[in-house]
């Protein structure tokens, strides 16, 4: 029985808060704990996800070239994301079950986020199958090798989401954004076409839509990602109530811009649509940009931990987005790759800001 | 007037049960017990056995490690017991005290200096009245240290007005400050608040502004004359100024105390007026109805557990009575929480900035690894790394938290960090225990 007593805890504190009280040091604790946080990020998720089931019906009639109700589009978009979202919180909570009885740890709350983070960045063709696969796959080799949530050195989700798109090509690249599931007595118009604007722009920055649809989202991409302003709501949110680091934020934003101005001034001037040339401002609204901003980088297990280091982190971050989206057609979202990679810098962005500050105590002393 | 400094971080923990500035005086009790365990790594020797007859003043016991070190007795009378625990731990020493009390003498010399003061403290068996930093421990007689501390302000949640203290003894509290300008040589450094400025005979003062904990002794020499590697600082506390003081002027130990009883479990509070060791049964009987809570001698994020029939420690100048928060909460997590109080803005509470609340003592969550961060930093009001430094004691680096700055800091500099954090890692007990670590290590 005592094995199973991390699991009684989960369902214990998930329904209440503990009884349990100080025993020395403070005897009065701030009321925010990590539940409190990941039901913070929860929320902050939520524009994202109503959004996104909405798009992906608006896409799906859209395609079809058939008029529909709000409320038709929402309902189809909500049959076609909820599955994904279920099996993403059902298969990875069932690993972090079984891992927590075996290795005998709590339960952390991190997967409550990471499991609703994980279907916003899939298309919403995905088999349910692969997002089993990718739930799992974050689980174990993204957290539970290190030892569970606060010890992982890279975002979780986004490893899931990284794994699938190296492991299954096929399904997470190409032409696939949006449902074609048939219509009776429908096809798809002729004019359709799959790519999205991150895959236009490298081809023909002229080709992509209007800043303002991509800042709605009215455009095709993953289920949560295509709307700037729902990314900038939940983003407000976080700020507001303390648990997102707008230095992170705030910092990954102006390094996606200035190096998008620097690739307008170092621009061919004879290839007057090469994606060089796009409009900075545009880097910050096409394809996961925002989104990768506000709910991955922000991640603050994976982020750097200190205040000046959190700039400097947000800063590459936004930078090398801009420049991978545009030399490497291959991976065209850059922000993915962008920020695992400076997750693993992120202790050493760390431990050079803690060495400085060592060296300036030194210089007082 | 010296510096004044403006201090940003922190945060003022608003709390139901403040004391209101009338003096309600303790009757006395017969027996009157003192604590060893109230000093910080400490090994006492006692001086005395049942059945010896002393003054107040005379010694109880000394530090096995420096036998100079002596600790007072409060009242005249007879020890009838020593308390023992376990591996014969004195626990307690308790004395029968007489009628009226007797006092021992100590000659006071008529002009001090930085010698002739040490002796007549010592002799008087009250040089705990200083703290060393680092480590907040009790210091060395032959040392000197770089500069004497002093802060006249508490902004620990519900802590005594120190300026009503201090206009209650004047006189006593001048005395000491002048005896610590002297043995300091000229280096007392005073923190005042800005809001409510206390008037100073003797020192350099400071003046403070921002939330607690500007008023702890630690903020205030890391802002003022900083403790470099290797370095010693004295503080004082005000009360223990005032036994100084007192001492300097009458030749006599006055074990007499204001404490704040405060705290939302009590009815009406108010200060009170006890001598150290007294047992304080009979006011918190009648002052506190509950049954259920948390009796803390100290504010609530530094003071240690205490109970009903405890007596008054040799430190105490705050008694607080919290509810318990011994039971569970129907997904509290999920609620609104108009009630509960967080620095984060994740409960709506936080739309009523003045309201003050009744705490109870549940840790709201269970312990977890590092999750959160930059948290501690809007508590800590140092140029120190909260975070990288506990992670240097978990690790037990010595050098590592020696350049991180540990030597700045004590438990009470850090508890706000321990009281948001929301991985709820005991930072205090953290922090003591790699103290302790450079204590025999460093």
């Amino acid at each position: 029985m005592e094995k199973w007593h991390p699991a009684f805890e989960a369902f214990e504190t998930l329904l209440f808060v503990p009884d349990e009280t100080t025993k020395n040091g403070v005897h009065i604790k701030d009321a925010m704990d990590m539940k409190r946080t990941m039901m913070t990020v929860i929320i902050a998720l939520i524009p994202c996800l109503l959004f996104g089931m909405w798009n992906v019906g608006h896409q799906h009639y859209l395609a079809f070239g058939m008029e529909a109700s709000f409320l038709d589009k929402f309902f189809f978009g909500s049959l076609k994301v909820l599955p994904i979202v279920v099996v993403s919180y059902a298969v990875g909570l069932g690993v972090e079950f079984i891992f927590s009885i075996w290795q005998g740890h709590a339960i952390s709350e991190g997967y409550l986020v990471t499991g609703l983070l994980i279907p916003l960045t899939l298309p919403v063709t995905v088999p349910l199958w692969m997002v089993a696969m990718g739930a799992i796959f974050c689980t174990l080799l993204g957290k539970e090798i290190f030892g569970g949530t606060g010890y992982n050195f890279m975002n979780p989700a986004l490893l899931a989401r990284a794994f699938m798109f190296f492991a299954f090509p096929a399904f997470l690249s190409g032409e696939i954004w949006t449902d074609l599931s048939p219509e009776v007595g429908q096809t798809v118009l002729d004019a359709f076409s799959g790519a999205t604007n991150l895959v236009a722009f490298d081809a023909d920055y002229t080709q992509i839509q209007s800043a303002k649809d991509m800042f709605l989202g009215y455009e095709q991409g993953s289920i949560g990602e295509t709307s700037v302003l729902a990314c900038l709501i939940g983003g407000i949110y976080l700020i507001l109530t303390g648990v997102g680091s707008w230095r992170i934020m705030v910092s990954v934003f102006a390094g996606g811009l200035l190096m998008g101005l620097l690739m307008n001034v170092l621009a061919p001037a004879n290839v007057l649509t090469h994606a060089m040339h796009m409009p900075a401002v545009n880097h910050l609204l096409i394809g996961s940009f925002a989104f990768g901003a506000i709910f991955m980088a922000t991640d603050p297990v994976t982020a750097s931990h200190t205040q000046r280091g959190k700039i400097i982190y947000g800063l590459l971050i936004g930078a090398f987005t801009v420049i991978l989206r545009v030399f490497n057609p291959a991976y065209p979202e850059g922000m993915m790759l962008s920020i695992l990679l400076f997750n693993v810098f992120a202790p050493l962005i760390d431990h050079m800001v803690v060495e400085s500050h060592i060296k300036k105590r030194l210089k007082h002393a | 007037m010296g510096k004044s400094i403006r201090l940003k971080k922190g945060y003022n923990i608003k709390l139901i049960g403040e004391a209101s500035k009338e003096i309600l005086e303790i009757p006395a009790t017969e027996i009157f017990a003192v604590k060893p365990t109230d000093y910080l790594s400490l090994t006492p020797k006692l001086v005395v056995k049942e059945g010896t007859e002393i003054l107040a003043g005379d010694s109880l016991f000394f530090d096995k490690q420096r036998p100079e070190i002596n600790f007072p007795s409060p009242v005249s009378g007879e020890v009838v017991e020593i308390v023992r625990g376990a591996k014969r731990k004195v626990l307690e020493i308790r004395i029968l005290a007489d009628k009226t009390i007797k006092y021992a003498k100590v000659k006071v010399p008529a002009t001090l200096d930085a010698e002739n003061i040490k002796e007549t403290v010592l002799g008087a068996n009250l040089w705990s009245l200083f703290k060393q930093r680092p480590y907040g421990i009790i210091p060395n007689s032959v040392d000197t240290p770089k500069a004497i501390f002093v802060s006249t302000f508490d902004t620990a949640p519900l802590a005594p007005d120190l300026s009503f203290v201090i206009s209650l003894n004047k006189d006593a509290f001048d005395k000491g400050l002048a005896v610590l300008d002297v043995l300091s040589g000229g280096n007392l450094e005073v923190g005042v608040s800005s809001s409510n400025p206390v008037t100073v005979s003797s020192g350099n003062t400071s003046e403070f502004s921002g939330p607690h904990p500007a008023g702890n002794v630690g903020i205030q020499i890391h802002h003022v004359n900083p403790i470099k590697s290797g370095e010693k600082v004295w503080t004082m506390g005000v009360q223990d100024v005032i036994v100084l003081g007192d001492l300097f002027n009458t030749g006599e130990y006055h074990a007499e105390r204001i404490v704040a009883l405060t705290g939302s479990q009590v009815n009406a509070p108010v200060y009170i007026k006890v001598k150290v060791g007294q047992s304080l049964t009979g006011v918190l009987s009648e002052k506190v109805s509950g049954d259920n809570v948390r009796y803390i001698q100290g504010n609530v994020l530094t003071g240690k557990v205490s109970h009903k029939e405890d007596t008054l420690s040799f430190h105490t100048s705050q008694i607080t009575v919290i509810p318990e928060g011994n039971y569970s909460e129907f997904l509290g997590w999920t609620l609104p929480g108009l009630n509960k109080l967080s620095l984060s803005r994740t409960f709506f509470s936080w739309l009523m900035p003045n309201k003050k609340y009744d705490i109870d003592t549940n840790t709201h969550g269970e312990r977890r690894p590092y999750v959160v961060s930059g948290q501690y930093e809007k508590v800590l009001p140092m140029n120190i790394m909260p975070v990288q430094l506990m992670k240097s004691i978990m690790a037990n680096d010595i050098e590592r938290m020696e350049s991180l700055g540990i030597y700045e800091v004590v438990e009470e500099d850090m508890a706000l960090c321990e009281f948001v954090c929301t991985s709820k890692i005991e930072v205090q007990k953290v922090l003591r225990e790699g103290l302790d670590l450079m204590l025999t290590e460093g």
